[in-house]
Formats: structure tokens, C-alpha cells, sequence
């Protein structure tokens, strides 16, 4: 191309002469333009091809990196958020086929009781009665798989052992009153004492038989029960009624009404008035249940009334006496997750009836009117257990977005669109360069300018100088300045400022060698002989004389050196040395790739902003190469 | 001649002493040195047991690692044991410097070896041929290929070779490394063979953003050379083309040719400390990089000083080798 350029050089300029003879006066301005060395090298430097697709190339960025910053819609450390819609575990479900227990006191119904009922319950579902431990309960039958179990309460233990002293050791889960422990002991100690005159002289093999004591405490009468085998005694109670087995629960439709489902009385009353409601037909011949009111004895002995609106067999509604549901009594079980979650009797019976159909998700219209949507899990592979889980939102940074048509980059490990980043790092990219590289050309022109006038020692001086600047390592240096920065914790904004002082300062020397290396052959020239003898001062002589005929050479060092210190300052960063946080540049952006999961998942975060550094870079050299060719045909290197 | 070299080792010496003493002023600036992290981490270790407090642990290794002194009583110290032979111990790995370097210093040398191997085989003829052809399209593309190799980052492109030969081709199975997972339990040639691969990556990337300047620089000379009378003068004896091209064209190419490579020499040791850290190969560069981070004084002087007298003897080489490849050349 240039070759080209050249011939047409040699060529052109008598031709054009010859062509405009008659009608061009030697001083027309036409020819001047012709020959203008700024036009020349203007011609020559846009028939480069390259040259102009660097040009091209550079525009762009200038535009997308200045621009595009003003046209985006969004600020440069604007942070997205998105909610999520994790599914959230609820509450468990359950369609109860096994009987269950409930305590008038809690730990009365022990294991042994249980498993004992269990175990009877399948031969006698009118009643029975077990022995389980030494004692004998009886089970009554007050409805359809509903029973009542009493009989004496193992209270604790009266341990008798000689040389200590009796003891009282409450059963596991009861309370027992320390002065009724003391009449306990007491009533052993008493039988003991009646006893020492019967077994002194007995018969080998002969069996003690030990009564039972009994003693009354506060109106009641207890039994002490000697065991077995050893001397102990076991305190029990009167016979009572102390649990019911049921497969039913009582479950609140409300907070407020939560105290009663714990209730033994209300649960007693309530599930019997349910199993005794029968079916009755109405007028047109259906079969219908009629509510029913119950009675309901609180602890402290007021009388409530309910209603109890039986729907079938295993469910029915318990109504306070203003026709509100409060309750239900079911064999369908919810425990919620969360202490706080009640559900309305709506949303119980649509999740009833998704988990009877068998259904894998149900939908709800709330009270608002909005449709909620859960998904039913099943557990365990059992068709009667499901796991209810719902979509709650979640508010969230939304980092590493894929792209979309809101961010044509998506968003990277902040929350930012990348494409605006990519737009404001540009700018700090372009920036770093541009700067860097005048603070280069300034300190090389000064020292080189200084240096190739003046020569002999002083020459020598700043050109060991600059060997010594040269030879210094540079990314060790850059690391070690980068670590100093970080322990001083310099803000972002200091920091960049720092970081183009600090490459400035380690990269002038290439420049003052070229100026240095064209002042000494330039000095020795007949301009320079006429400047001295003119008497203009050295000041003038180098920076107005000298250093503007090493300018062709200088702006094509510097347009090549510009996309070297982009690609410095782009390593930098992105080893963490350079631009921090909350500013942006193409290597910091790139940073985030040294994430094995950004790496893999997230092109869209760390390829564009390769690709802009290695364009931009491109751009500088193809157009500084292009400067080269047009300014100097021979040149070429 | 003579004179000249025995100068111009002198002023090698300085300005290694002095490039020495720069870094270590810097060094020793460093607000949160390895010894106060060192301290800091056995005084929390200790706390509980009652140990020494954190400023008591820093007094006592201050002076374990000799930085009791000022800096330039420090240098002196540090530059009297070094003229000794001492580089002293690395603070981070906790073996002698040398010992280090002698552990590491082989792999970047390999990576390098096979490195400007490639781009010699790769660049020469490519540069020749598009200096042959000037202005044609191939000669575009290799120029536009060459301008692009030299504008590649160093580290997008080896994220980009990682990801698309270990990720996405999955043509190489370790990301980082020198050795795989089951090296130990390789036979000895397969233990080569592992490291070879391992070696791809890093010798294709270091490759790639050296062809650019070496082809670009054949392509130069080359086109400088077939411009000269001597080639007018060969085609028109008549010499067929080939023997014009590869007898004296290629051969007065080689001058500069061997002049660049020279200078290529001393690089061969320095390592590359962004490709390698980027590979994590455990060469001088990335060994280097780890210790700087840490700031372990002794291994960052070493290898300070180590690269500053590689940049000398390569610029001496490039003057000395200018000289004796070119008799033209006259020093004075």
C-alpha cells in the first residue's frame, strides 16, 4: 500500500504540474495543498486499509465508552434485583389411619399403655381392659374409633434400701407434690414399722406376701403398691379416666382459638359430639347431619356452648355460638413449619381435597381474590403423607442475569448490567491509556530532550538514569505498589489516579531514548547551527526546534504504546493490582472469569470485555502502524 | 572492544546494585509486612494459651528476620551475605532461595525451549512468505493475524483456550497444573507424557502473543533484504527463484534474525510470570508471583536481582552479538 502511495508520490507531483500549466500560477494555492507534507501524509495514511479499519475501530469504542455511558439507561454501579420464587417447604400433611393418643396430663398414656391398647384394640373395638406393668386399665369405647382409658396413674416410687433413707422418685413426666412425696414415705415408714414382729422367724422358700398401703391425702386416696422383687413401693393414684385414643385431631382455623385444641376436655366433648351426631333426611329426602351443640368445661369450670356441624364420619366443624368456624376435627393432619401459619377452613379443605384426588399441585383463591399455587410432594412413597411447598418470594440480587432484551449482557457477580459497565470501564480503559501515555511523552521529552542537546556527562548521567529506570522489573514493581495500595486501602478513585502516576513514572524511558537517540543526529544539522547563531535560548532550542521534528516519530510510538498500556493496565486489574470496585475497567471486568463457575456458565460477563480490549488494542496498532507508513515511506519496519 | 565490554559490565554491576536497592526500599515500605501477618497469626494461635502478645511475637521475629535495621543498613546486610553466595532462606517456602530456584527454574526454561522453538518454525516461514507476496491477500491476513496475536491479553487469551479446549472441547483434562491426578502412579514415560500435556496450553499461549512480533519482524527484514541490488543482481544471472529465496535472500535475513534471537536468551530464565500463574505451573514466574503476594522479602530480592542481571547480559548479548554477526558494526 504505502509502496504504492510512494509511486504515486514520484509520479504525481510533475504530472500535476504539467497538466495544470496553463491554468495555475506557481503560487496557486492548489499546488500548495498538493504539496503540503500534512496532506501527504494525510493522503497516504487513508489509502491504508488497515489503517482506516483501526480508525474505524477506535471511533467505535470512543463512541460505545463515552456515549454509550449517556445513552444507557441504566448508572454505572446501578445494582439489579429480581425475586425469586424459591419453593418453600410449608407444612406436612397427613391422612391419619393409626390411632393417636392424648394425655389428660401428658406422659399418663406411657409406652407400655400404648402398645398394650394397640394390641387389644383389633380383638375388642367394644372395650377392654389390660394389665400393663402391675396394674389394670380399662378401655371404653364412646364412639367410632374413639375410646377413653382409665385407671390408676403410676405416680413415682417410694425406694426403701436399708442403711438409707427413703426416698420418693417421681414417675417420668409427673409432678407429684413434695408434701404428698412426704406422706408417701411417711405411710412406708409405717408399714415397715408394723412389720419387723411378723417375718422374724420364716420359712425358707416361704413368700412375704406384702399388702398394699393405702393412705388419703387432700381428699384423695393413693395406693402404695409393693413391688415385686425388691422392697420398693410404687405410688399410684385413684383409678381415673387419664387419655383418649383417638384417630382424630381438633385444628384451629385461627390464633386465638390454638389454646383449645390443647384442650383434653374440649377435644373429649368436641369428638363425642361429633361420632353421636347421626344422619337425619330432610324434607326432600337427604340425608343431612344436623348441628349439633355441645357443652365445653374449662379447667376453671365455666360452661361454653359450641356447635358441631359433622360433615362426614372423620370431619367435622366446630361453630362458637355465633355461627363462626373456629375449629375443625378431622383425621387430616397439617403441621405447619412455622409456628406463626394458620390456615383458613378454604385452604384446608382445597389441600384436602388435592391430596384425596391425588393431585401433585392445587390452586387457592386467597381472601384477596389472588390464586395461590403449591405443589403436594408425596413422603415417604405413602399415599396418606405429603409435603405442601409453596413459591415464596425472595428479594435478591440478581447476579449473573443471562443476557436479555432488559440487559443485552445480563448482569454480572454485583448485579450490573455488564453492557453499561462495559461502556464505563471503556471509559476508565481509554482514560488510563491516554493519560499514562502523556505523562510518558511529557517526563521522555523532558529527560531525552535534555539529555541528546547537551550530551557528554550529563548525557551520561540520565542515560545510566534511564538503564536503571529500564531495568527495574516491571510487573514485580506493579505488585509490590498494588499490595502497598491495598494495605493503605486507597479508595477506587485515588487508586486509579495512583495507578496511571505509577505506570508513567515506569514507562517514560522507551520515549526519552527515541528522543535522545533523533535530538543527536538533529543538533548536528545546519537548522540548529542557525538557531545558535540567532541566539535563541536553549529552552527554545530543544522543546521548539528539536523535539517537534522528533514529533512523527513520537505519535507513532505513542499511538502503538497506547494499546500496549491498555493491555498493561487491563493485566493489572485483572490480577487485582489495578481498578477496584465500584469502578470498572475491560481487565476487572474480565477478573471475574478466574471463577471457575463464571467461567464455565457466564460467556456473556468476561468474552465481550476480552473482545473490546483486544479491538481497541488492534485499532491503536493498526492506526499507529498506518501514522508510520504515512509519515515516513521508508521507514517501514 | 575489550574496553567496552569491561565498561559496560561495570555499569551492569551498578545498576544492578542500585535496581536491587530500589525494590528493596519499596519492599521494606510495605505497610503490612510478612513478618507483622506472621505475627499476627501466632499471636491469635497462642492467645489462647497464654502466650506471647501480638507485640511481643513481632519484636522477637523483627529480629529473627533481621529487619531490626533501617534500610540501608538492611541492603548492605542483605547485598554482604548475597556477594557471599547467601540469598538466604525464603520466608514463604522455608528453603534456602537457591534451593527453590534450582527446584523451579527447569520448568520455565522447558515451557520457554519449546516455546521459541515453535515460534521459529511457525514465524520465519510465515514471515517469509508474506514478504514474498507483498500486498497480496495472504500477505494481509498475516499481517492482520500478527497485529491480532500482538493485541491479545495474555490472560483473555488463556481463559479463552481454557475455555474452549477444557470446557467446552474438553480435548485437555486439567485446568490448572503441571501434573495431572494420577502422576504418581505413572511410568516414567508416561510421566512425561503427562507433563507434555499439561504443557499445551501454556506453550499455545505463550506462542501466540510472541508470533505476532517475530513474524511481523522476519516479514521487515526479509522485504528489506529482497529490495537490495544484490537480489536484482541474482535474478538477473538468472538464478531460479528458489535458490534466489533461500540462498541469499533467507541467509542475509538470518543477520538480524540471530541477532533478535540473542536477545531472546537471557529470557529463557526468566519465566513468564502471567502465563504461568495463569496455568499455575510451577515455574520461576509463578513461584515468584506467590512469593511477592506474600511478600517474602528474600525470594522477591532474589528474583528482583535475578531479572535485573538477565536484562543486562541481554543487552550486552544484543550489542556484543551486533558486533559479531555484522562486521559492519564498529564499536566504540
Amino acid at each position: 500500500m504505502s509502496e504504492m502511495n510512494n509511486k504515486e508520490l514520484r509520479k504525481s507531483t510533475p504530472v500535476t504540474i504539467q497538466a495544470d500549466e496553463n491554468q495555475m500560477a506557481l503560487d496557486d494555492g492548489r499546488r500548495v495543498k498538493v504539496l503540503s507534507p500534512g496532506m501527504m501524509v494525510f493522503k497516504r495514511f487513508i489509502r491504508n486499509k488497515l489503517a482506516i479499519a483501526g480508525i474505524c475501530i477506535l471511533v467505535f469504542m470512543f463512541a460505545f465508552s463515552f456515549l454509550g455511558g449517556l445513552i444507557s439507561p441504566y448508572g454505572e454501579a446501578q445494582v439489579f434485583h429480581k425475586t425469586d420464587s424459591a419453593n418453600k417447604e410449608l407444612a406436612d400433611s397427613e391422612i391419619n389411619k393409626t390411632f393417636r393418643f392424648y394425655d389428660m396430663d401428658g406422659g399418663n398414656a406411657t409406652y407400655d399403655i400404648r402398645t398394650s391398647f394397640q394390641k387389644g384394640i383389633g380383638k375388642n373395638p367394644d372395650g377392654f381392659s389390660f394389665t400393663a406393668g402391675s396394674n389394670t386399665y380399662v378401655v371404653e369405647k364412646l364412639g367410632e374409633d374413639f375410646y377413653t382409658i382409665s385407671g390408676n396413674i403410676e405416680l413415682g416410687t417410694v425406694k426403701v434400701s436399708a442403711g438409707e433413707e427413703t426416698a420418693f422418685v417421681p414417675a417420668d413426666g409427673q409432678e407429684v407434690a413434695d408434701e404428698l412425696a412426704a406422706a408417701a414415705v411417711a405411710a412406708v415408714a409405717g408399714d415397715q414399722g408394723a412389720k419387723p414382729a411378723l417375718p422374724a422367724i420364716s420359712k425358707p422358700g416361704a413368700k412375704t406376701v406384702k399388702k398394699d398401703v393405702t393412705f388419703d391425702w387432700e381428699g384423695a386416696t393413693y395406693t402404695l403398691k409393693p413391688s415385686d422383687t425388691g422392697s420398693d413401693y410404687t405410688l399410684l393414684s385413684e383409678p381415673r379416666e387419664f387419655a383418649v385414643a383417638s384417630k382424630l385431631r381438633v385444628f384451629a382455623f385461627d390464633e386465638q382459638y390454638s389454646a383449645l385444641t390443647s384442650d383434653y376436655n374440649f377435644r373429649r366433648s368436641s369428638e363425642l359430639a361429633l361420632r353421636s351426631v347421626e344422619a337425619d333426611t330432610d324434607a326432600d329426602g337427604n340425608a343431612y347431619y344436623p348441628i349439633q351443640a355441645f357443652t365445653y368445661i374449662g379447667e376453671d369450670g365455666v360452661e361454653t356452648e359450641y356447635r358441631m356441624k359433622k360433615i362426614d364420619e372423620a370431619y367435622g366443624i366446630v361453630e362458637d355460638i355465633h355461627e363462626e368456624e373456629i375449629l375443625s376435627v378431622s383425621n387430616f393432619f397439617v403441621s405447619p413449619y412455622y409456628p406463626d401459619v394458620r390456615f383458613t377452613r378454604e385452604f384446608w379443605e382445597a389441600l384436602k381435597a388435592g391430596i384425596a384426588g391425588r393431585q401433585t399441585t392445587f390452586e387457592f383463591v386467597n381472601s384477596v381474590g389472588e390464586t395461590e399455587k403449591y405443589d403436594l410432594i408425596k413422603k415417604d412413597n405413602n399415599d396418606n403423607n405429603y409435603t405442601i411447598k409453596t413459591g415464596q418470594d425472595t428479594y435478591l440480587i440478581d447476579a449473573f442475569a443471562s443476557p436479555t432484551s432488559e440487559h443485552w449482557l445480563g448482569t454480572d457477580e454485583h448485579g450490573m448490567d455488564v453492557l453499561t459497565r462495559l461502556m464505563y470501564g471503556g471509559r476508565i480503559s481509554l482514560m488510563v491509556g491516554f493519560v499514562v501515555m502523556i505523562l510518558e511523552n511529557i517526563i521522555g521529552i523532558i529527560v531525552g530532550g535534555i539529555s541528546g542537546y547537551f550530551g557528554g556527562w550529563v548525557d551520561t548521567l540520565l542515560m545510566r538514569f534511564v538503564d536503571l529506570f529500564n531495568s527495574i522489573p516491571y510487573y514485580p514493581m506493579m505488585i509490590i505498589a498494588g499490595a502497598i495500595m491495598d494495605s493503605f486501602d486507597v479508595d477506587a478513585k485515588v487508586r486509579l489516579y495512583l495507578m496511571m502516576a505509577i505506570m508513567g513514572i515506569m514507562g517514560w524511558t522507551g520515549v526519552a531514548r527515541v528522543v535522545r537517540g533523533q535530538i543527536l543526529s538533529l543538533r548536528e544539522q545546519e537548522f540548529m547551527v542557525a538557531t545558535e547563531a540567532t541566539g535563541i535560548p536553549v529552552s527554545r532550542r530543544i522543546f521548539k526546534h528539536l523535539v517537534p521534528n522528533v514529533m512523527p516519530l513520537l505519535i507513532v510510538q505513542a499511538t502503538m504504546g497506547l494499546g500496549g498500556i491498555i493491555l498493561t493496565e487491563a493485566t493489572l486489574s485483572f490480577l487485582g493490582l489495578g481498578i477496584k470496585y465500584p469502578l470498572a475497567s475491560w481487565g476487572s471486568i474480565i477478573n471475574a472469569s478466574s471463577d471457575m463457575y463464571v467461567m464455565t456458565n457466564c460467556w456473556y460477563v468476561w468474552i465481550p470485555a476480552g473482545l473490546l480490549i483486544v479491538l481497541t488494542v488492534l485499532g491503536f496498532n493498526f492506526v499507529g502502524d498506518g501514522l508510520r507508513d504515512a509519515f515516513d515511506p521508508k521507514m517501514k519496519r | 572492544m575489550w574496553k567496552f565490554i569491561v565498561r559496560r559490565v561495570f555499569l551492569a554491576l551498578i545498576i544492578v546494585v542500585l535496581g536491587s536497592f530500589i525494590i528493596y526500599g519499596v519492599m521494606r515500605a510495605m505497610p503490612t509486612s510478612f513478618v507483622e501477618a506472621q505475627a499476627r497469626q501466632r499471636a491469635a494461635a497462642s492467645a489462647t494459651t497464654g502466650g506471647p502478645t501480638y507485640k511481643e511475637w513481632l519484636d522477637q521475629l523483627t529480629k529473627a528476620y533481621h529487619m531490626d535495621t533501617d534500610v540501608v543498613t538492611g541492603f548492605v546486610n542483605w547485598l554482604g551475605n548475597v556477594i557471599q553466595g547467601d540469598f538466604g532462606t525464603s520466608w514463604k517456602y522455608g528453603v534456602p532461595v537457591i534451593q527453590k530456584f534450582n527446584d523451579v527454574i527447569w520448568y520455565s526454561v522447558v515451557l520457554n525451549c519449546i516455546t521459541i522453538f515453535l515460534e521459529i518454525i511457525i514465524c520465519i516461514p510465515l514471515g517469509i512468505q508474506a514478504a514474498r507476496h507483498q500486498y497480496s491477500g495472504f500477505d494481509y491476513g498475516i499481517t492482520v493475524f500478527a497485529m491480532l496475536c500482538i493485541s491479545l491479553p495474555t490472560f483473555f487469551l488463556a481463559t479463552l483456550l481454557k475455555y474452549t479446549f477444557v470446557i467446552k472441547l474438553k480435548w485437555i483434562e486439567d485446568l490448572y497444573g503441571i501434573v495431572g491426578r494420577y502422576h504418581e502412579q505413572l511410568s516414567q514415560g508416561d510421566q512425561i507424557l503427562d507433563m507434555m500435556r499439561h504443557m499445551i496450553l501454556p506453550v499455545l499461549t505463550l506462542a501466540m502473543l510472541n508470533i505476532g512480533g517475530l513474524t511481523r519482524y522476519t516479514r521487515t527484514n526479509m522485504l528489506e533484504v529482497l529490495n537490495a541490488d544484490y537480489i536484482r543482481t541474482a535474478r538477473a544471472k538468472g538464478l531460479p527463484e528458489r535458490k534466489v529465496i533461500n540462498k541469499h535472500a533467507f541467509r542475509n535475513t538470518l543477520i538480524p534474525l540471530v541477532s533478535y534471537m540473542s536477545y531472546l536468551i537471557p529470557s529463557l530464565f526468566s519465566g513468564s510470570m502471567i502465563t504461568e500463574t495463569l496455568y499455575q505451573i510451577p515455574g520461576i514466574g509463578y513461584i515468584a508471583y506467590d512469593a511477592m503476594v506474600a511478600g517474602d522479602l528474600p525470594f522477591t530480592m532474589f528474583y528482583s536481582m535475578f531479572g535485573l542481571i538477565l536484562t543486562q547480559i541481554s543487552l550486552m548479548l544484543a550489542d556484543i552479538m551486533y558486533a559479531v554477526v555484522d562486521p559492519r558494526v564498529r564499536v566504540n
